[in-house]
């Protein structure tokens, strides 16, 4: 086959093209990998020499941002465990019950969810938070990530479960199961892909998350990693860019080792028993 | 083993009957058919007995118990789905013996008597497969298996043979019949198969559109069709009916159509009261009780328009001038030759008559 000069050419600039596109996102990517062991990482991608874990060490010695490490989790943790528990539980109820006018309750709670959550709504969250004396806690900062993911959790978590066919907790009521049998036994473990899914995207939004933390805490001590990494800042406000790159790699590895287990452990994936 | 009672029970959804003012008893150890075309309301009746569908009114007794807003769980039933409705994340052994765990039997048990209902439906070798990991046949008899691994009141089928092939659907169905008698158990099986229903069942019940139009023995059903539906619905092929003018002349019944010559028909009084109201009538006829025939009474003649070779029969169709189409079963032995035009006679004890309405005229010893 022969090609005629302006195939070439257009099959030449459209590889370079895809390749500068591909370098524009893979640059920082690399860099992110780079910098953390490079003892004098600036911006500019630079590949370490020598090789060294200093960067690392000088981190975590810094306690304010360990403790803001361990702060991050216990608010992550708090606010999957409730997202999860209560979409679950809500998610099932809206899809398996004949409540009337079900379908609009979901679709309200989603409206009002995307509207009013989010930075609009930070003053009358403060308010509210700091009406219940609860300022300055984890409790606060779970509860009103918890607020905020759930109604997109619990339609996500219901449409998956409306997927699933209703004959297999029939199949086990009548089997001699209660309901809450069956929804143990049969209909949790089927929900579990879904489960997971929202787990996930909770834990990765609240991780990742600068401002609500930011308003509704004071004390140091409470700081997630989002508002410790400011610590990495100078006094006038430029970046140690050594010590960030470092952070920021510890800060990135709990969501890309969820990634990784959930991956492993459960899959994102799904089997069935019911007739196609 | 227990009886059922349907009790004027109507199931709406919306303001669309799914099953309307049904009443019916079913006897201790009586095997029954719900018979009847797609979306006739077959599935929500048996929900209703075991109690996954409330009726919108009217009562449902099994035994002596009124169950109707009963939990499916104290009932004392089995049920094989539609969908089969195995648990994707339990082995095959897990499946069989979920109803005896939820009864708080211990795991050696379980097993057992997993293993020995699965060896007799041939599963026995798939145990520790889940249920994606088998074929739909085999999936059909692990659902199956499920629902006999605990002694129950009630047995309730949906459709348990409609995925498999035909060899092992005749096989199952031979294992059900068998079961059936060695254990006596109160069955309501749902199938639009009507084959299935005249060999298994000890009643079929005809359902359209919601309502019950018959309720009898197979036999019953076969010869004495309560009405056209039912005769349309029941045999393979199906009753052929035809639209004919009747009228009483000498305490006799003559009934007149194109290319149709039918002696006259000794009297009933449900003929005399039906032709006094409207004298457009439906005549019907099975297949097997059509022949070749030279006679010039009870005769249907019409071209040929069909023969298919069924092996041990024929099936010979022809059609008349009102488009109306006769099949006959005609038995192979009896070598016959057909021409472009084919006379097709039957004997007037084996006529069914129906008013204009479609409900079947009596005869006066029924
Ligand atoms: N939950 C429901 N909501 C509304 N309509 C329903 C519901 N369940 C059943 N129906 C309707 O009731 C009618 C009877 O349904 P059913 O499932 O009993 O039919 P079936 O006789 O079992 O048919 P098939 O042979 O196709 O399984 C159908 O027209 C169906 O559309
Ligand atoms: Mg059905």
């Amino acid at each position: 086959m022969t090609l005629s000069f302006q195939q070439i050419l257009s099959r030449i600039s459209f590889s370079v093209l895809a390749a500068l596109i591909g370098i524009c996102f893979a640059l920082p990517l690399i860099w992110f990998l780079f910098a953390p062991f490079n003892a004098r990482a600036e911006l500019g991608l630079e590949i370490p020499s020598p090789f060294t874990l200093k960067n690392f060490f000088t981190v975590f010695e810094n306690t304010f941002a360990m403790r803001g490490l361990l702060n991050s989790f216990i608010q992550s943790i708090g606010g999957v465990v409730l997202v999860g528990f209560a979409a679950t539980l809500a998610a099932y109820a809206l899809s398996r019950s004949d409540i009337p006018g079900k379908k609009s309750i979901t679709y309200l709670l989603l409206l009002f969810s995307s509207v009013v959550s989010g930075s609009a709504a930070m003053v009358p969250i403060f308010l509210i938070v700091s009406k219940l004396g609860l300022i300055d806690t984890h409790v606060a900062v779970i509860l009103v990530f918890a607020g905020g993911l759930l109604p997109t959790a619990m339609f996500i978590l219901r449409d998956f479960i409306d997927g699933i066919p209703k004959s297999y907790e029939e199949s086990a009521m009548v089997a001699g199961a209660s309901s809450m049998q069956a929804f143990r036994d049969v209909a949790l473990p089927v929900i579990r892909p879904g489960i997971v899914v929202v787990v996930v995207w909770a834990f990765v939004n609240i991780w990742g998350s600068f401002l609500i933390p930011f308003i509704l805490l004071r004390s140091d001590e409470l700081m997630p990693a989002s508002v410790a990494i400011y610590s990495f800042y100078s006094e006038a406000g430029t970046p140690i860019v050594t010590l960030l790159a470092a952070y920021a790699l510890i800060y990135s590895f709990p969501v890309i080792s969820l990634y990784l287990f959930v991956n492993w452990k459960f899959g994102f994936r799904f089997f069935g028993g019911i007739k196609a | 083993m227990a009886s059922i009672s349907f009790q004027n029970v109507t199931k709406s959804f919306g303001d669309f009957n799914a099953v309307s003012n049904a009443s019916f008893e079913i006897n201790d150890g009586e095997f029954i058919c719900l018979l009847g075309p797609s979306g006739c309301g077959k599935t929500t009746s048996l929900r209703m007995i075991a109690g996954l569908e409330t009726p919108t009114s009217g009562r449902i007794y099994i035994g002596d118990k009124d169950v109707t807003g009963l939990h499916p769980r104290d009932r004392k039933i089995s049920m094989v789905f539609q969908d089969y409705a195995l648990y994707p994340h339990m082995n095959i052994s897990q499946n069989i013996a979920y109803p005896l765990k939820v009864r708080g039997e211990n795991e050696a048990t379980r097993g057992e008597r997993a293993q020995e209902v699965a060896d007799v439906l041939k599963i026995g070798h798939l145990l520790d497969r889940l249920p994606a990991q088998i074929s739909g046949g085999q999936q059909q008899r692990t659902s199956l298996a499920r629902a006999l691994v605990n002694p129950s009141q009630v047995y309730l089928f949906d459709e348990p043979l409609s995925n498999l092939d035909a060899k092992l659907r005749l096989e199952a169905r031979g294992f059900l019949h068998h079961l059936q008698h060695s254990m006596g158990m109160t069955s309501v099986y749902v199938t639009h198969d009507q084959a299935e229903a005249m060999a298994l069942a000890t009643r079929v019940a005809v359902m359209d559109q919601g309502r019950i139009v018959q309720f009898a023995t197979p036999m019953e059903i076969y010869r004495k069709p309560a009405t056209t539906f039912v005769a349309n619905f029941v045999g393979n092929p199906p009753m052929n009916l035809l639209p004919v003018e009747a009228m009483v002349e000498d305490n006799r019944l003559k009934v007149k159509a194109d290319g149709l010559d039918v002696a006259d028909i000794p009297m009933q009084r449900s003929f005399a009261e039906a032709v006094a109201n409207n004298p457009n009538i439906t005549l019907g006829v099975r297949p097997e009780h059509l022949r070749a025939t030279a006679e010039a009474e009870n005769v249907v003649r019409g071209k040929l328009f069909a023969n298919e070779n069924m092996g041990a029969e024929k099936l010979v169709t022809i059609e008349r001038p009102d488009a109306a189409r006769f099949t006959a079963r005609i038995f192979t032995d009896d070598d016959i030759i057909l021409s472009e035009d084919v006379a097709l006679g039957f004997s007037s004890q084996h006529i069914s008559l129906f008013d204009t309405d479609g409900n079947r005229l009596a005869l006066d010893d029924e």
